[in-house]
């Protein structure tokens, strides 16, 4: 008889919504039990249903969500002993019509292919499901060349952002005379709002292995580096064990697999810096420098690393090669636009539904990928913008949902494909506030090494300061357009290049927003403390001192039975009093 | 010529022992040095600096530009708590400044301070990567999401009391 396995997601936001207990609990109550395995695997995608615990009984699976210890025991008594599935707590299944089913239909798994299906510490999982068998393909039966050609074929474009074609990259890259060349993953994945970079080095680091291993090979390099933020210890925990791992296989090291290529993997932690994103800082801050930008040319290709020809990817690329020499470029280029092909993970957070981690083909529209694949806005809200693309990309209005995620079309919006990260925003979201939010964001990043992006932005932040505080003069709008486009004009690197687009954009798109803020000092989601005040209605107030005793910085007065007051002066406009009052009396203007 | 470092103390140099024999050798690892030099006392403290820098005969400015550069690393030892919260995209339209401000009333402490007591340190951090949890922190490399400003604060008393 097969074994039922039960899957527990144990990535960091798993862990974060509490799996740990539940992990425990199922260990505790299948022990001694040989026709169970209990597996930890990584990221399903389903993130807003976490913790996430699967039943697979040959094949045959189903998911539940919001599982607590309490829910792991009548999986186990009802499901795993009896055969029931508990359809009120299923949310995918292969056996019956559960909520998410049609979710996941919509979306084609390449990068996410094996996350949250495969124990990530373990490496035959990864080599059950055709894991290395492209490297083998590539070394056994394909020459460099073919290999780049393939990549080619495939349409594959930098996920990192810039969607520069990938195996044009190689070419370069394999073009370039050297004795020493390096092949650079780039896992800084710093964009506030992305996460996908997170989950495939957490859920499946052998596919980044074997992708830059391929790499390797195709441009002519022995080394890898792994550059990884600091602020992702699973990710290096599970990287680390599968680099060891793949050494042990010989899948790394000296003459891999018998077939006469050398190619072997570290890892280098960054330290907490946005900009190291940015290829040639990354590549300073793996010399140990700090980490600021220099100009191109030369090109990493030509000079990358300690002066060598260096090939850089993302980590979304790494994890799609692999699929493309299984399964040939063609079939990749067969999802897609005409010139974004294959799928796109997209990580949906902020004010939807179902946030998490979808994989979509290429050139469906931003409204399918957050209303149909993401459920929409909840609390009955209206929908006002999605920001696209961190710090570098823009916010985009109702008007634009219909355009489709490819790299053209999101770039003629003003936006950015970026590394993916979208994040929607509702009506209580402040429009002017988010621009600020994202200049304080570049501003803290910025190296300091160009005055435009140094200075620029700082001027640009205390413009936004000063109208989302009530002093904006009506023609600060035009200074601050005049700015963003120096800013962008002036700075040598990618940060700074692109940090006013998150301005630009809302002055685009939502520029009576901003009017509002100046002429009639208004902020219409009621978010910029200095614009908005909070009362209490004398006709409603039954004085249950409610508010009062929830007030952090008592700013109510008032005694029990008697009408309640808020002192203007001492509010901090915090907004916890309007979630205690059981009678609605407190508005806010 | 008159030297005019002190020298180290000598706890200081006994503790920086395996860090030296670490990163003789190589040339190019002054961010792994820095964050084993932080591992080692919790924070970078100036004696350990002073020390490395002539060991391994590297400027103490090289060290410090690249130790001020990036965020992560401390030139003050931090509290036994060290509470991160995030401040990415998906937090802020989530409400994180409200959590932010409330912990900071709560336990009388500035964004990048620790408590007089020594029990938290907090510390603002661009995205820790849970958007869909948001708003969250992390506290000791522990994740907290799906939190409110009165939850973060119930959170973090339930780290004094374990203390």
């Amino acid at each position: 008889m097969d074994k039922i396995t039960v899957k527990v997601g144990m990535a960091s936001c798993g862990i974060a919504a509490g799996a740990r207990p539940v992990l425990e609990e199922l260990q505790k109550s299948l022990s001694g039990r040989r026709d169970v395995e209990i597996k930890e695997v990584g990221c399903l995608g389903l993130c807003f249903h976490e913790p996430l615990v699967e039943v697979d009984n040959a094949g045959k699976r189903t998911v539940y969500g919001e599982v607590t210890p309490e829910i792991a025991r009548r999986i186990i008594s009802e499901h795993i002993d009896e055969g029931k599935i508990l359809e009120d707590r299923a949310i995918l299944s292969t056996e019956i019509d559960a909520c998410e089913n049609k979710m996941v239909d919509r979306q084609v798994r390449v990068v996410l292919r094996n996350s949250g299906h495969i124990d990530p510490t373990k490496i035959e999982e990864y080599i059950a499901r055709q894991g290395y068998d492209a490297i083998k393909k590539a070394l056994s039966s394909m020459t460099p060349e073919e290999v780049i050609e393939d990549v080619l074929a495939s349409g594959l474009r930098g996920r990192g952002g810039a969607g520069f074609p990938t195996g044009l990259k190689w070419k370069f890259a394999r073009g370039s005379q050297s004795d020493e060349k390096y092949v650079v993953c780039n896992a800084d994945e710093g964009d506030p709002g992305a996460f996908m970079d997170r989950s495939v080095l957490e859920g499946d680091p052998h596919s980044i292995i074997e992708g830059m291993s391929i790499c390797g090979y195709a441009i002519g390099s022995t080394h890898g580096v792994i550059y990884c933020r600091a602020e992702y210890p699973l990710a290096i925990k599970n990287l680390s064990i599968a680099l060891v791992q793949a050494r042990e296989k010989n899948l790394l090291g000296k003459n891999i697999m018998g077939l006469g290529f050398d190619f072997d993997i570290y890892i280098k932690e960054g330290a907490g810096a946005f900009v190291c994103g940015e290829e040639t800082a990354l590549m300073a801050s793996i010399e140990g420098h700090r980490g600021m930008p220099r100009p191109r040319p030369p090109f990493p290709a030509n000079r990358g690393v300690y002066g060598k020809p260096t090939n850089i990817n993302n980590v979304e690329t790494f994890a799609n090669i692999a699929w493309i020499i299984n399964n040939g470029g063609k079939a990749f280029a067969a999802y897609g636009t005409e010139k974004s092909k294959g799928s796109k993970v997209f990580a949906l957070a902020g004010k939807i539904s179902k946030g998490g981690l979808v994989e979509v083909p290429m050139g469906m529209p931003i409204r399918d990928v957050i209303f149909d694949i993401g459920g929409g806005i909840p609390n009955g809200k209206k929908f006002k913008a999605v920001q696209l693309g961190g710090p570098s990309g823009g916010c985009l209005p109702e008007s634009m949902l219909d355009t489709p995620v490819d790299y053209e079309s999101i770039n003629a919006t003003g936006a950015i494909m970026g590394s993916g990260g979208m994040v929607v925003m509702d009506e209580d979201t402040c429009i002017v506030d988010v621009a600020k939010f994202f200049l304080t964001f570049v501003q803290n990043e910025s190296c300091g090494k160009c005055p435009f992006c140094r200075i620029g932005t700082k001027r640009m932040l205390e413009i936004l300061e000063r109208i989302c505080a009530g002093k904006g003069k009506p023609e600060d709008l035009d200074t601050l357009e005049g700015m963003a486009y120096k800013v962008k004009d002036g700075s040598l690197c990618g940060l700074g290049q692109t940090a006013p687009n998150p301005v630009l954009t809302t002055l685009k798109y939502f520029r009576e927003e901003y009017e509002a803020h100046i002429k009639e000092k208004r902020c219409p989601a009621k978010v910029c403390t200095a614009l908005i005040h909070y009362t209490i209605d004398p006709e409603k107030c039954i004085g249950c001192i409610k508010c009062a005793r929830q007030c952090p910085v008592n700013a109510i007065s008032g005694e029990i039975k008697k009408l309640h007051v808020i002192d203007q002066d001492v509010c901090v406009r915090c907004g916890q009093c309007i979630k205690v009052c059981p009678v609605k009396a407190i508005s806010v203007e | 010529m008159k030297t005019v470092l002190k020298d180290p103390p000598k706890d200081v140099v006994k503790a920086l022992e395996p860090v030296i024999k670490r990163y003789r050798e190589k040339k190019g690892n002054t961010i792994s040095l820095l964050a084993d030099i932080q591992t080692t006392f919790g924070y970078i403290p100036e004696d350990a600096v002073d020390h490395v820098s002539r060991t391994l005969n590297l400027s103490s400015a090289e060290i410090y530009g690249v130790a001020s550069f990036y965020a992560m690393f401390r030139f003050k030892p931090e509290g036994r708590n060290v509470v991160r919260l995030c401040r990415g995209t998906a937090c802020h339209v989530q409400g994180s400044w409200l959590i932010g401000e409330q912990v900071q009333r709560h336990f009388g402490i500035h964004e990048g301070g620790t408590t007089e007591d020594g029990m938290f340190s907090l510390h603002y951090v661009a995205c820790l990567g849970c958007c869909s949890l948001a708003p969250v922190m992390m506290v000791n490399g522990t994740v907290h999401g799906r939190l409110t400003p009165e939850l973060a604060v119930e959170v973090l008393e339930t780290y004094r009391s374990k203390a």
